[in-house]
């Protein structure tokens, strides 16, 4: 009875790719797991490409989020209805990786014909979306990087001048901050491990799995329950319980990005994506500022990783169609075309030249663009390490719900924080080893 | 006397039945048999193969605490939605059973809820149990932080079944109303006659008259918040907070496709649909012939 679900979700994305009818261009699709502004901003995207030229026209449906996105590609794949092009999350990467179903993305561009400078990507983003050999297998497209955001006038009204660039002086504002009467001095997504965990754990040089976060081999297990996240954990509960950081997410009522930008509460982390958004949305009169995640005094602060997601083309579509993809490709990696992506979104350029071209023109001196630099700096901060170069791990998204769950159990039940990481990092590792065994023999490309 | 027809083209009765059949086959025995196969194999989630494992699925579930937790979870929620559902529905069909007056308007009223896709009440429900805005979140205004599902479990666990309930008192009470008027009303105005006031009525005579309808809305019931739940939690909880509102059949959603586990979702699959099946069974074979009139 209840694998209808499983049915009824591969009908149902099926019939979302609607059958192309003949004409002169051709046509393929493109499915992404953005909504609302990004969404319109990337359907102005494709309605700039298909008038640029007239020989392909790029179909773009957006699923709404990006697990929506991956469930109704692989149910689309597997009935062999898969768009051209889909849109997968930094977490996804492996997951793809090993199931064959793509056409690595500098293959599709040397068949047909377009000239690219590889190593003109930032290091951080290739490492994530590439093989060990550093050959990019997807296209990397809208990334970004955690950033900690803060309320100006706030921090000023304690004596803070500058930005925070230590978690010690986090907590003396925040301290301060509630001695001067404000109520929720940092907002904490609890649900909010990207921010919290993976990019701490990059920041501070930390495992989040053994063997390299999993690039050495698919017999890797988890590392968050020892070194410095456990510390980190432990002092968030600390924050916690004395009011300094309060729980805001979505099923509370109110997220922590709503919090931040209503000027309820005066710190957040973030996506540097948001800037845009926040620059939009923070109530008159509120001034803020971004900066780098901090990090604990004395701690040396390494890159961080790459967040948002790559462009996957996907097997299964006809020769017209991947030169249209190739296309697509190369008409989003114009220098126009990039800087206008990075303008009406807060997503980064993903090139070296690409970045230098818009800091020469000065795109980053003056509001509202100001301080988004600073999410190039953290993500190139130092070369990539064995634990910064990005997260290999199969089925990452199960993972991060353990922890998750963890960072909850800890701070709303009170469960003492090595056991909840322990018996996250246990269910976690049963994740990977299935996982493993379900690709038994497979190698890491 | 009986009636019976007889077709004397051998290939009618089959055509008159393909349609019926078809729909069967495809949308219950073949995604059920395939959720058998990945059940027994590990399947990778692109489809690029699978490896037979035999029953190391249905032992990796059963080993597993949480799983069993999920379980006694679904047993509390079918249990509790059930009990309630069934006891306001009866309660409402007694009034309305009784004829008082605005019984016509009552009749169709209460059975509005049914028609309301699970959905779009958990939607509404949210809003009036938010905790920031909401209605029942008003009681936070006088006591801060008493009303907390984001962070209870056992607040968010209440709230989805009392939705849960609400969602269902349409039905029983459509089936209560029939049942009711089906009992003669000599015999109520018999009991009344002996002095028996209506609650009394209601305790020794059309409760045990009625118990076919109670028995058959019970296994009704229970079914349907092992299977139906998932679009209320979906909306409201999304199986939080701490997998306090995960049930068998939303943890089968979280592993499949948040996990992408097919083989242990589908085993999990499997387990409900046995569950489901056994309760059926219990229905057809058990209450149909011990419950009846006597």
């Amino acid at each position: 009875m209840t694998s209808k679900w499983l049915f009824g979700a591969a009908l149902a994305a099926s019939a979302l790719s609607v059958a192309a009818p003949a004409s002169a261009a051709t046509k393929f699709e493109f499915w992404y797991g953005l909504s609302g502004d990004l969404s319109e901003r990337i359907q102005d995207m494709c309605k700039t490409f298909n008038e640029s030229q007239a020989d392909y026209e790029i179909v773009c449906v957006s699923q709404n989020d990006y697990e929506a996105n991956l469930q109704n590609t692989i149910a689309a794949f597997r009935a062999n209805r898969q768009p051209t092009i889909t849109q997968i999350s930094d977490g996804g990467t492996l997951d793809l990786m090993l199931s064959g179903a793509y056409v690595p993305v500098r293959q599709l561009m040397e068949e047909n014909g377009y000239q690219i400078n590889w190593d003109d990507y930032f290091s951080g983003i290739a490492s994530y979306y590439s093989t060990s050999k550093g050959e990019l297998l997807s296209m990397p497209f809208n990334s970004s990087t955690a950033m900690f955001y803060y309320n100006t006038d706030a921090l000023e009204a304690v004596g803070f001048e500058g930005a925070p660039q230590t978690w010690e002086q986090v907590e003396q504002i925040a301290r301060d901050l509630k001695a001067a009467g404000y109520d929720c001095p940092v907002a904490f997504d609890p649900t909010g491990i990207w921010q919290w965990w993976e990019q701490f754990s990059a920041a501070h040089n930390q495992p989040i799995a053994s063997k390299g976060n999993g690039y050495e081999g698919l017999d890797a297990t988890v590392e968050f329950n020892h070194g410095k996240f456990v510390d980190q954990l432990t002092w968030i509960k600390k924050m916690y319980d004395e009011g300094l950081f309060v729980a805001k997410s979505k099923a509370i009522g109110e997220t922590s990005n709503d919090a931040f930008v209503n000027a309820k509460c005066q710190m957040s982390s973030s996506s540097i994506a948001d800037h845009g958004t926040f620059a939009k949305q923070a109530v008159e009169g509120m001034h803020w500022d971004v900066a780098m995640l901090p990090v604990w005094e004395g701690t040396e602060r390494t890159n961080t990783l790459v967040g948002g997601a790559s462009l996957w083309t996907l097997k299964g579509s006809t020769e017209e169609q991947y030169k249209g993809a190739a296309a697509f490709y190369a008409f989003l990696a114009t220098p126009k075309q990039a800087e206008w992506w990075s303008t009406v979104t807060g997503y980064i350029p993903v090139t070296n030249s690409g970045f230098k071209a818009m800091t020469d023109k000065g795109f980053y001196a003056e509001a509202p663009y100001k301080g988004r630099e600073r999410a190039v700096e953290s993500l190139t901060f130092t070369p990539p390490t064995e634990y910064t170069r990005g997260v290999r791990l199969g089925n990452f998204g199960a993972v991060r719900l353990e922890v998750a769950n963890a960072i909850q159990e800890v701070l709303f039940n009170n469960v003492p924080v090595q056991q909840a990481l322990d018996g996250a990092a246990e269910r976690s590792n049963e994740v990977l080893r299935r996982f493993e065994q379900t690709y038994a023999g497979a190698q890491l490309p | 006397m009986e009636r019976r027809a007889f077709y004397r083209n051998g290939t009618l009765p089959w055509l008159l039945l393909a349609p019926q059949l078809l729909l069967v086959l495809v949308f219950f025995y073949w995604p059920t048999s395939q959720a058998l196969y990945w059940a027994f194999t590990l399947e990778q989630a692109w489809g690029g193969g699978n490896t037979w494992v035999g029953f190391a699925n249905f032992l990796a579930i059963f080993r597993d605490g949480q799983y069993w937790a999920t379980v006694g979870r679904s047993a509390f929620y079918a249990i509790c939605a059930t009990g309630l559902s069934m006891a306001i529905a009866l309660t409402l069909a007694m009034f309305v059973d009784r004829a008082l007056k605005g019984t016509r308007i009552f009749q169709s009223v209460f059975v509005w809820p049914y028609a309301i896709a699970a959905p779009a009440a958990g939607v509404a429900f949210r809003f009036i149990f938010s905790p920031e805005a909401g209605l029942i979140g008003s009681i936070n205004d006088i006591w801060p932080g008493i009303w907390s599902p984001a962070t209870n479990g056992w607040h968010a666990l209440g709230m989805v079944i009392v939705c849960h309930a609400w969602l269902g008192i349409g039905y029983n009470f459509i089936f209560f109303l029939a049942a009711l008027q089906m009992i003669p009303k000599s015999i109520t105005e018999a009991g009344a006659m002996d002095g028996a006031r209506p609650f009394q009525r209601m305790l020794d005579l059309q409760l045990p008259l009625i118990a076919p309808t109670v028995f058959f809305l019970m296994i009704m019931n229970l079914i349907s918040s092992f299977t139906d739940s998932f679009g209320l939690i979906d909306t409201m909880t999304e199986g939080g907070p701490i997998g306090a509102t995960e049930v068998m059949v939303y943890n089968i959603y979280i592993d499949g496709f948040k996990g992408l586990d097919y083989s242990g979702a589908a085993a999990q699959s499997i387990v409900l649909m046995v569950l489901v099946i056994a309760l059926t069974f219990v229905q057809f074979r058990w209450v149909e012939k011990r419950v009846h009139y006597s």
